[in-house]
């Protein structure tokens, strides 16, 4: 197959087709299931994981009341009233608040507000999220105003329909559009909705397009289709990153978003990233999470690891 | 206090937070040994019975991961394989009249039993024999529990393995099997030769011998009558008087290619069948239309695989020039996250070399290939002072004459070769005198069909590598041995077809 | 005597490579008649040397001819089967003449012949049916075994002859892709002189089918040692021949086969193949 070939401001760029074997990835994803992570080690990983953590809310109820609560979390994902029970644990540090809140465009403001000076990023998804079909010039203004409500990252969709239909020119010049307006002002995160691409050789492509387009995170999915972030999936776009920054030298960043529930999860998921790509990933700047429920059960686990009893996941809910 | 808390966590959010990347650095997760038992003195399993050697000479087994030993084992000498081959004598009539359907209740049987105490087995397999935990526990364990259910199937199904001829077992079959894979080269040994009504003295290797030990209480327990299997344990000198013996039918071998030269002289004079699974120097073939992260995967499971000890290891890699600097460059960096150490931690991926002696004779093999100039890379990793390890590594820029292209390793010791056609490819690749296994990469499935074609190998694994299973038949072309162990064609070594 | 032609007496050469020459050796030896004392031609007595062009005759035919289609390699059987016919009488002749079989023994000698060729050109495309398998293993691989050619065999024919026994062990043999050097038994060497024949006008590549005879005492020692040729089907009976062999076999793990099968069996053609197995994985 051929290589795609792109037209950018700079001239001519070659999108790479690269070929993935689904048994073979599949396999290799497995296998960082298979890791043991006791100890101290488990503890540092479910740290780590709650300050990588984009604490997520999309839901068209979402109101003014469920956000400034989400917040709440986001800045002290320990309530108040079990800390004590904390107190004097082995190697126990002080709970990170999460790397960001992530909500729709109209909750930005909510969110701004709330975490004003606490060094929480507000995400916010835009370009007619989740489904991107929307005209491009209302895209862009959909992700100025959101900038202007006070996100600090876009969280955008790319066109799976386009992409579909093999026209990569147009998915690229959107993404460009889209960090034109991000430029200097916010992060820019591209979801690919991997669900709808299906296969991984499509997932490997769209992860090189929106790098090639100016991405500064590739991202997985919106939440909103099944199957939502797989280890497969990730394991091929952290590959794509790493082949991205062996030969062009910059350093992206990942977002599995949808379906990591569990603490056990999220650890398999670090330990993907720490053998693919690094320790340097191994921070909230390169390494995201988008998820509502995984915070809780990273909390339960931390617990657990402190105090040697299980808390019930209801002890931490919002 | 949940205020101030709270105020705390406010002011200090960022510093709570890594700037940098964390290091992850994975707590030793060990494997309980409690589950294994381990007596002191282990006899000899002779017509269903434990029993100490005629001459009461017995010689040791050790741990590799430590050195340190692990219990005494009866040596067989010629008497105690008499007494062995007798036993399979004497018990060879009931068992090979037996129905084909209660033979195969028995396989379920062992089965059955190697499952429910596989964590057992997987330790002991550790212990002994210095493999990763994880590999026993999920690839050697399980494999050898499905190759008796597979085979227990068959037991009663011949007639449709033999379609319009008449067949009968062979009688008492020698088996001697190797230090690699202990308990999965006993079944693979074991389960095809029972289904077909043989009765057998198994030999392991004199390094290896406790699971297949263990394997006998398993066979006393699922109650299969006596003298039907008999296991000896020995050194060389007891598999040559196996071999010699003259009730003994049949000899089937696993091992090295100098030893199954010596055994097929040794009964050249002789009308015993055999069947051999020796050595390779297989090719894997990596070509510029690959899944490269999967081929470096395949690359890598393909050679450190269970240190290397494997007989059909990816030994020899051969790269199309154009991808070369691309794989190597991968290569070195996913060699970089392998863990090499303590067989019992979880997360070992390479764990101790079987023996002092493979561990010199690994070294002396990769003086060899340094003195001829490869450009040598290995793992930068620190190693366990007690016991025998050796870094995982690779020569760059071998040729298809270097001794490390062409003389079995049997470790973590990797030959890169270049290419630059697919005709090329398969010239280096059959360039060998063994013919055990094959790997090809390519996305292109014409490609990989018409290589698979004309390579000179028994297994071929497109895209993938070092997969086995109990319906695959498995063995080599020319000096890696015949006959085929696995699925049907592991049948037709233990019948005599009329 | 000026009207009596002088009869023009035929010697028997070698097969090799689709050729015919003399053995290099310059030596022959006597066909005599069976149980009499008269001479009936004088054949070739192959050297070590004629031995070891014949291997590297069959050895550079081997690929093509295991390259070709099993169906055109039917075809060519068959094609042999179609020459005997026309050759039968030949066939006959010399059975009858050397042999000393009636005329319906040595017809009935040729038709076997004739038959087996028949047999194995049916067999071409379809033992990898019989013997061939899908296995069903666990996890997403297509995997599937199938037989092929294992090389050069030197087929070591007995010298009690039999036609059919000689037309179904080269057929057997060759009906997988192997190619063959067959060393000729004594009691009929001169059936080299019209089977050749049929075989070189019946569109078999030369080096296929190569024929020597000679003395087997004289070659059995260098037929194990020769690391070319990948498997031996040895009938000549002696023990202590076929020990040697087997010995000096090992050097390169040959498969080495003995035991006698009817003339049409399958397992005369599984006597000389390997197993491959092939895995692939099943994927998008």
């Amino acid at each position: 197959m051929m290589d795609i070939s792109i037209k950018t401001h700079k001239g001519k760029i070659a999108i790479p087709r690269y070929a993935i074997d689904m048994v073979g990835a599949d396999e290799r994803a497995a296998s960082f299931t298979k890791r043991s992570i006791k100890k101290k080690s488990k503890l540092d990983a479910l740290y780590c994981a709650i300050s990588m953590t984009d604490l997520t809310t999309l839901e068209g109820a979402d109101t003014v009341e469920k956000v400034r609560q989400l917040c709440a979390k986001a800045v002290n994902p320990v309530p108040p009233y079990i800390q004590h029970t904390l107190e004097g644990a082995k190697d126990l540090k002080a709970i990170p608040c999460v790397a960001a809140v992530c909500v729709y465009p109209n909750m930005v403001p909510i969110a701004a507000e709330c975490l004003e000076g606490t060094g929480i990023e507000i995400a916010a998804v835009a370009t007619a999220f989740p489904s991107g079909q929307f005209p491009l010039n209302l895209k862009l203004k959909d992700v100025d105003k959101t900038i202007n409500y006070g996100a600090t990252e876009i969280d955008m969709v790319i066109s799976r329909g386009e992409f579909l239909e093999g026209k990569y020119q147009k998915v690229f010049n959107e993404i460009a559009a889209v960090k034109e307006v991000c430029k200097g002002r916010a992060h820019l995160k591209v979801i690919l909705e991997t669900g709808e691409l299906k296969t991984y050789d499509n997932v490997r492509m769209a992860s090189w397009l929106a790098m090639e387009a100016g991405a500064d995170f590739i991202k997985t999915s919106t939440g909103k289709v099944s199957p939502a972030a797989t280890m497969p999936v990730t394991l091929v776009m952290l590959q794509a990153i790493a082949d991205y920054y062996r030969l062009k030298g910059k350093k992206i960043g990942m977002k599995p978003a949808g379906g990591i529930r569990t603490a056990k999860q999220a650890v398999h998921y670090l330990v993907m990233v720490n053998e693919v790509l690094g320790e340097d990933w191994l921070t909230k700047d390169l390494f995201r999470f988008g998820a509502s429920s995984l915070l809780d059960d990273l909390l339960r686990q931390i617990f657990k690891q402190a105090t040697g009893q299980y808390f019930d996941t209801d002890m931490f809910s919002i | 206090m949940a205020k101030k808390n709270k105020k705390t966590q406010k002011n200090k959010s960022k510093k709570t937070q890594p700037k940098k990347g964390f290091h992850f650095e994975y707590d030793e997760a060990l494997e309980s040994t409690a589950v294994v038992k381990l007596k002191k003195k282990y006899g000899l399993f002779i017509g269903g019975e434990f029993k100490a050697s005629k001459s009461g000479k017995t010689f040791k087994t050790e741990n590799p991961a430590t050195g340190e030993k692990l219990a005494e084992l009866a040596l067989a000498d010629k008497k105690d394989v008499d007494s062995a081959v007798q036993a399979a004598k004497k018990a060879f009539k009931a068992w090979s009249e037996l129905s084909g359907k209660e033979r195969g209740k028995y396989l379920f049987r062992i089965a059955r039993l190697i499952q429910e105490r596989s964590r057992e087995f997987a330790v002991l397999e550790t212990l002994d024999g210095g493999k990763p935990i994880k590999e026993s526990r999920d690839v050697d364990i399980p494999l050898a529990a499905n190759h008796f259910f597979y085979y227990a199937g068959w037991a009663d199904k011949l007639d449709y393995a033999f379609p319009g001829k008449k067949i009968k077992p062979v009688g008492v079959c020698g088996q001697i099997i190797p230090w690699n894979f202990p308990l999965l080269m006993a079944a693979w040994k074991l389960a095809p030769a029972l289904a077909a009504g043989n009765t057998v003295v198994l030999k392991p290797a004199e390094q290896t011998s406790l699971t297949a030990l263990l394997l006998a209480e398993v066979i006393q327990e699922a109650e299969l009558p006596k003298g039907v299997v008999n296991i000896i344990t020995g050194e060389g000198k007891t598999g040559a008087a196996l071999v010699d013996h003259p009730d003994v039918k049949k000899i089937a071998f696993t091992g090295s290619t100098d030893i199954g030269k010596t055994i097929a002289k040794a009964i050249a004079g002789s009308d015993k069948k055999l069947t051999l699974e020796l050595g390779g120097k297989s090719a894997n073939i990596i070509f510029e239309d690959a899944a490269i992260d999967q081929a470096v995967e395949g690359i890598v499971n393909g050679i450190f695989f269970n240190q290397g000890h494997v007989c059909c290891a990816g030994s020899r890699v051969l790269v199309q020039e154009s991808i070369k600097d691309e794989v190597i460059a991968k290569l070195k960096k996913r060699m970089s996250t392998l863990r090499v150490g303590n067989p019992l931690d979880k997360n070992t991926d390479v764990g101790a070399i079987n023996s002092k002696e493979q561990l010199e004779k690994i070294n002396s093999l990769v003086a060899i290939g340094k003195k001829e100039g490869g450009r040598f890379h290995e793992v930068d990793c620190a190693l366990p002072k007690k016991g025998y390890y050796c870094k995982p590594c690779f020569f760059e820029g071998q040729t298809p004459a270097s001794t490390l292209s062409r003389v079995e390793v049997f470790g973590p010791v990797l030959s890169i070769m270049t290419f630059r056609t697919p005709d090329e490819a398969v010239k280096i690749a059959n360039d060998s005198n063994y013919g055990l296994a094959a790997g090809i990469w390519s996305e292109k499935s014409s490609k990989i069909h018409k290589i698979a074609s004309e390579l000179k190998a028994g297994v071929i694994w497109g895209n993938t590598y070092n997969k086995f299973d109990p319906a695959a038949p498995f063995g080599g072309y020319k000096e890696s041995g015949f006959g085929r162990e696995g699925g049907l064609h592991g049948l037709y070594p233990y019948v005599e077809v009329r | 005597m000026e009207n009596q032609s002088l009869k023009i007496n035929k010697t028997i050469k070698l097969y090799i490579g689709g050729q015919f020459p003399r053995t290099e050796s310059g030596r022959s030896f006597v066909h005599k008649i069976k149980g009499t004392n008269k001479p009936y031609a004088n054949v070739c007595q192959s050297s070590r040397k004629d031995f070891r062009n014949a291997v590297e005759a069959a050895k550079g035919a081997q690929t093509a001819w295991e390259k070709r289609a099993a169906f055109n390699r039917s075809q060519i059987l068959y094609r042999v089967a179609e020459m005997i016919e026309g050759k039968k009488e030949e066939f006959i002749d010399l059975f009858k003449t050397t042999m000393g079989m009636t005329k319906t023994q040595a017809t009935n000698a040729v038709e076997l012949g004739r038959d087996a060729f028949v047999y194995y050109a049916g067999f071409c495309d379809k033992f990898q049916q019989v013997i061939g398998s899908i296995n069903c293993v666990s996890g997403p691989f297509h995997n599937f075994s199938s037989p092929t050619a294992m090389g050069v065999v030197t087929l070591v024919e007995s010298d009690e002859f039999d036609f059919q026994n000689l037309c179904a062990s080269l057929a057997a043999i060759i009906a997988s892709g192997n190619t063959v050097v067959a060393i000729l038994g004594q009691s009929c060497p001169s059936v080299l002189a019209p089977l050749a024949e049929v075989l070189a006008t019946s569109d078999l590549p030369g080096g296929v089918v190569n024929l020597l005879t000679g003395n087997i005492e004289e070659l059995y020692a260098v037929i194990g040692g020769h690391r070319e040729v990948q498997s031996v089907n040895f009938q000549f009976g002696s023990k202590e021949m076929l020990r040697t062999i087997k010995e000096s076999g090992a050097s390169n793990m040959k498969r080495i086969v003995s035991a006698k099968k009817p003339a049409l069996c399958l397992e005369r053609i599984t006597d000389h193949v390997e197993i491959k197995s092939v895995w692939h994985p099943i994927g998008v």
